[in-house]
């Protein structure tokens, strides 16, 4: 019979994805950037919600997108045509962006940009409801988007990435009138799990509630984390 | 699928702490503790944790999964219950949200047997 000895760990099964994950996030303080890792169900409407804050905000806010595709450029080239850098990071089979993919698109910002120059980064994930939220990337904020059309019970069975949410966007809400939808219910599970999550309603598609969501991507555009120079820049 | 993404993440971990040993020890055992509370789902990692230890340094390890139960902790009642996972996470006796977990977020490597060089050489 063999012997063994025990060795005591205590550490995070992600600990690998961590520790990348806390060195994008050095890289982003150290530039002055706020990253906002948005995450949901595929086709929730995350590159919709995107095109509509890059229209709205990349006048006044430099803005990067690190786009998690699994094989295709597609939405990576639907956000381009405003005018703003998009790093394209092909996830394979993979079903989340992990801390490593998006520290390669960090070094690819780096090396064809100045970076300090951002104000904001944005992250779109890999459309998936379970995984993402236990994957770190270095994000300052998470952002879970949930669209009407999913039903009210899904913050109840998929409950991680609504408890690990700062901010909830409920999209699509121009569907509500279609839909045997209610969205007082969906808040109610939401609020059972995760009670200080920030919670708008929008319609990429009319409009509706986007302003308080610029209002939030802005708040959490902090003086406090952009650098002094760029401060001092902006608001001469 | 994401199973498979958790594994290789955890192999990622070992691997750094195995390449920082300078005896680079046989594992015979990886001991988990894995909240119910997560997004792991133990059997699936099993089962891909098999897969994908083959032909590296951790073929034949096992893994030995502890699960720990989702509990919160409801600051009005100043009491502890066990939210039904999927169902209702609400405190049952006050409705008060799901605030403080005390247990369920594990994703924890616990400790890891590794064979006596002794023994084995
Ligand atoms: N009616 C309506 N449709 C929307 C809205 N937002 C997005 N859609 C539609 O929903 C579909 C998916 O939108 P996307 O923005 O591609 O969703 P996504 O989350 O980026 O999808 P993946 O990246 O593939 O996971 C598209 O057909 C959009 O036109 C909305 O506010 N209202
Ligand atoms: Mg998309
Ligand atoms: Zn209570």
């Amino acid at each position: 019979m063999h012997m063994t000895h025990d060795v005591a760990m205590g550490i995070n099964l992600l600990h690998a994805n961590e520790a990348g994950a806390a060195h994008n996030r050095a890289h982003f303080d150290q530039w002055g950037i706020t990253c906002l890792n948005l995450m949901s169900s595929p086709g929730a409407g995350k590159t919709a919600v995107l095109e509509k804050t890059l229209a709205a905000l990349s006048n006044s806010l430099h803005i990067a997108v690190i786009e998690g595709d699994m094989t295709t450029e597609l939405d990576a080239d639907r956000l381009r045509q405003y005018g703003v850098p998009v790093i394209a990071i092909n996830t394979g089979r993979s079903c989340h962006l992990d801390s490593r993919m998006v520290s390669g698109g960090i070094h690819r910002l780096q090396a064809e940009y100045d970076p300090s120059q951002f104000d904001l980064v944005l992250v779109e994930n890999v459309g998936n409801l379970v995984c993402p939220a236990e994957f770190e990337v270095g994000e300052h904020y998470k952002v879970a988007l949930l669209s009407l059309t999913e039903g009210e019970d899904k913050p109840l069975k998929y409950p991680i990435m609504f408890r690990e949410a700062d901010c909830l966007l409920l999209t699509k809400t121009d569907l509500a009138p279609y839909l045997d939808v209610d969205l007082a219910q969906i808040e109610a599970n939401v609020r059972q799990i995760n009670p200080t999550v920030t919670i708008i309603a929008v319609s990429a598609k009319t409009g509706e509630g986007l302003d308080a969501w610029f209002d939030w991507v802005r708040s959490t555009v902090q003086s406090d984390r952009r650098a002094p120079e760029k401060i001092l820049a902006n608001e001469k | 699928m994401h199973e498979t993404d958790m594994t290789k993440a955890l192999l990622m971990t070992l691997q750094d702490w195995w390449d920082a040993q300078p005896d680079r020890p046989t594992v015979a055992k990886v001991h988990l503790i894995v909240g119910q509370f997560t997004c792991v789902e133990p059997v699936s990692l099993q089962f891909a944790f098999e897969a994908q230890t083959r032909n590296t340094f951790l073929a034949g390890a096992r893994l030995e999964i502890q699960e720990t139960p989702l509990i919160a902790f409801c600051h009005p009642c100043q009491q502890e219950y066990r939210p039904e996972i999927g169902i209702q996470y609400a405190c049952p006796t006050c409705r008060s949200p799901m605030e403080e977990i005390r247990s369920g977020r594990e994703l924890k490597i616990d400790r890891i047997e590794c064979e006596e060089s002794s023994v084995c050489t």
